[in-house]
């Protein structure tokens, strides 16, 4: 049995800790600090996942992130409310600098995290040998595509969820559904990579600073911006990335997003600077089994958690009521946090096939 | 130390790849690694067409090894990867966690560098899961390659992409068709005109990436022959050298006789400079961005 109703019957086995928990579709926020935590959790998420202040994550960023006393604060806060905590353990440990992982790994669980999301096949196996009763989520980072993939992560170290990169279509959601044991959870609304997450070197390529090596993309202290006769430049570790006219809204230069010169034409090669918001499809993700639905953004605003994550709740709840149509002041709300101003629907709907 | 060719990652003619595996057949290669890695659309060779040329390869001495696709998405990438998986007689590279189950309790297989397998805790799993090879992810410096080396599990081969234009990304989404306003699924398989991949600049002209598909390149060629010394002392086993569509005998020859001694290190970088259509670059070998060259 597949779907929001069949969900529905499991969640009544579990305890009770909060009426959101009934919800056959999660949905999971960002937190980059202490206030995004809080506007998450009264905003109406689930879960809430955050990360510590360095490289174990994938958004090692200055001034963001959590130490010791902001996670048991944030943990308090979020369980006198019902609500989870998942800790982003999401980037690739290498052997001289091991021991910073693992015991990432045991400070969330020292201090009572309700999972940890993991990349690394070794960390993984630490982490369910160390910590057998630990909730193991599967990033994103892990660039698992398939259900062969994610079964491989559930026979090995017994993953409850996977986070699906951003290229997938529905149809492949629905296929890779079908075929596991393990909880589905996508990405909604945010940033959106182009490339498949975890397989992308190409920060690394222009600045040296790469999502698996070093745990961040396009990191600012590689960006230039510069007002020339030609315009406003951006540059990424001296890569020119774009060059803006006038008047000309610019985006943050990713390589990704960058205007260049292919078969003498000058255009975005990859993709036009866009958010993803798949809001509308909602009942999609619920008649497919997806069990979370993941909005991107630990380096943004606690404004910025707090709203997207009262509109998604909204949403949701809207759809549980049977009542579901994506209504114009919710669709507003998102747009003022598009990259670009514009919004896609990304791989879920590949107008590009 | 041993020398490998990797698969072709560019969409090329049957004939021209009947062709130049009749070539490699002949060369001072030891490994090759056969198959279509990047797009499940290109036809030009089916699975039995490559099993045909492992045979000839196999029969002219070289070690023969099936690289599984990169991405899998659909039914159909996942029967393909059973079949190579499958296969029975050739020994198989992983290239992402779906063939790594496909393939553990297996004898022999091959990690690959689209695994991400940064430390010795990772590759220990997969070497008890029959792993008997790993190839370093095209970002690792040479301090995490020598950390890996010395580390590793009984029995386990190092081996390292040594020469050619780096696969940095891999997207759902085909950059070809797009720059000439086609769908992925209607591309009248554009990417056959460019055997080398499709150049993109910089708006000032700097030769930046390769658009191959559903795969970005280097605009640079990766390029380790400067530091054979370091590879050697690190005690790597292989080698890869990736195919590009000219010159790649000579590239081939130029390690071959770098490794064995008969030409100095500077002198293979020099010579392999003048064979490849991109600068020269080792910045991820050296801990720095990967364009650069140190």
């Amino acid at each position: 049995m597949r779907g929001p109703r069949a969900r529905a019957l499991i969640q009544i086995k579990e305890p009770a800790r909060g009426a959101f928990l009934q919800s056959p579709v999660e949905l999971v926020c960002p937190a980059g600090g202490l206030p995004a935590l809080k506007a998450a959790v009264d905003g109406g998420a689930d879960w809430v996942y955050a990360g510590l202040r360095d490289d174990t994550n994938a958004r090692n960023f200055p001034g963001l992130n959590f130490d010791d006393t902001a996670l048991a604060q944030g943990l308090d806060y979020a369980h006198r409310r019902g609500r989870k905590v998942v800790l982003a353990i999401n980037t690739y440990p290498q052997r001289a600098n091991w021991i910073r992982w693992t015991a990432a790994v045991d400070r969330a669980v020292r201090l009572g995290a309700d999972a940890i999301i993991v990349a690394d096949a070794g960390l993984m196996r630490y982490a369910h040998l160390a910590h057998p009763k630990l909730e193991l989520h599967l990033s994103v980072q892990g660039s698992a595509t398939s259900y062969e993939a994610i079964n491989f992560f559930h026979e090995q170290f017994g993953v409850k969820r996977a986070v699906l990169p951003r290229v997938l279509s529905l149809a492949q959601l629905e296929l890779v559904t079908r075929h596991t044991p393990v909880e589905m959870e996508v990405f909604g609304f945010g940033g959106l990579c182009v490339m498949v997450e975890g397989r992308c070197a190409l920060s690394g390529y222009a600045c040296g600073i790469s999502p698996n090596m070093a745990g961040a993309c396009s990191p600012a202290h590689a960006v230039r911006w510069r007002e020339t006769d030609g315009g406003l430049e951006s540059r990424l570790g001296g890569i020119l990335i774009d060059r803006y006219a006038p008047g000309e809204r610019a985006a943050y230069p990713t390589v990704c997003k960058g205007r260049y010169a292919v078969h003498s034409a000058t255009y975005h090669a990859f993709e036009e600077p866009a958010s993803l918001n798949a809001l509308e499809l909602i009942p999609e993700f619920g008649r497919i089994g997806i069990r979370a639905i993941k909005i991107e953004g630990r380096q943004r605003s606690p404004a910025y958690v707090g709203q997207v994550t009262r509109v998604w709740r909204e949403a949701i709840d809207a759809w549980k009521a049977g009542e579901f149509t994506p209504r114009a002041q919710w669709m507003a709300a998102l747009n003022r946090h598009a990259e670009g101003s514009q919004h896609t629907l990304g791989a879920f709907s590949r107008p590009w096939k | 130390m041993k020398l490998a060719l990797g698969p072709i990652l560019y969409y090329w003619p049957r004939a021209a790849v009947l062709e130049f595996y009749r070539e490699i057949a002949a060369s001072a290669l030891d490994i090759v690694y056969l198959g279509e890695v990047v797009c499940s659309r290109r036809h030009e060779l089916g699975l039995d067409d490559w099993l045909a040329i492992a045979g000839e390869l196999t029969a002219a001495g070289k070690e023969v090894v099936l690289s599984a696709q990169i991405l899998t998405e659909s039914e159909g990438d996942l029967k393909l990867m059973r079949r190579v998986a499958g296969n029975g007689r050739f020994r198989v590279e992983a290239n992402d966690w779906g063939a790594v189950r496909l393939l553990a309790g297996r004898e022999g297989w091959v990690a690959g560098p689209h695994v991400n397998v940064y430390n010795p805790q990772a590759l220990a799993m997969l070497a008890a899961l029959g792993a008997s090879r790993w190839v370093a992810p095209i970002e690792a410096t040479r301090e995490l390659v020598a950390e890996m080396s010395a580390a590793r599990p009984a029995g386990t081969q190092v081996e390292v992409f040594a020469h050619g234009r780096l696969p940095l990304a891999l997207s759902a989404r085909c950059f070809t068709a797009r720059r000439f306003d086609r769908q992925k699924e209607d591309c009248g398989y554009v990417c056959l005109e460019f055997p080398d991949g499709l150049a993109l600049d910089t708006q000032e002209g700097d030769a930046f990436l390769v658009l191959n598909g559903v795969q970005t390149l280097s605009g640079a060629v990766h390029s380790l022959a400067s530091e054979l010394a370091v590879l050697q002392e690190s005690r790597v086993d292989i080698v890869r050298i990736s195919p590009q569509a000219q010159r790649t005998l000579d590239v081939i020859g130029t390690w071959r006789a770098a490794i064995d001694g008969e030409l100095p290190p500077n002198e293979a970088h020099a010579l392999l400079a003048s064979f490849s259509r991109g600068a020269l670059a080792n910045g991820f070998w050296r801990g720095r961005a990967g364009r650069e060259i140190a």
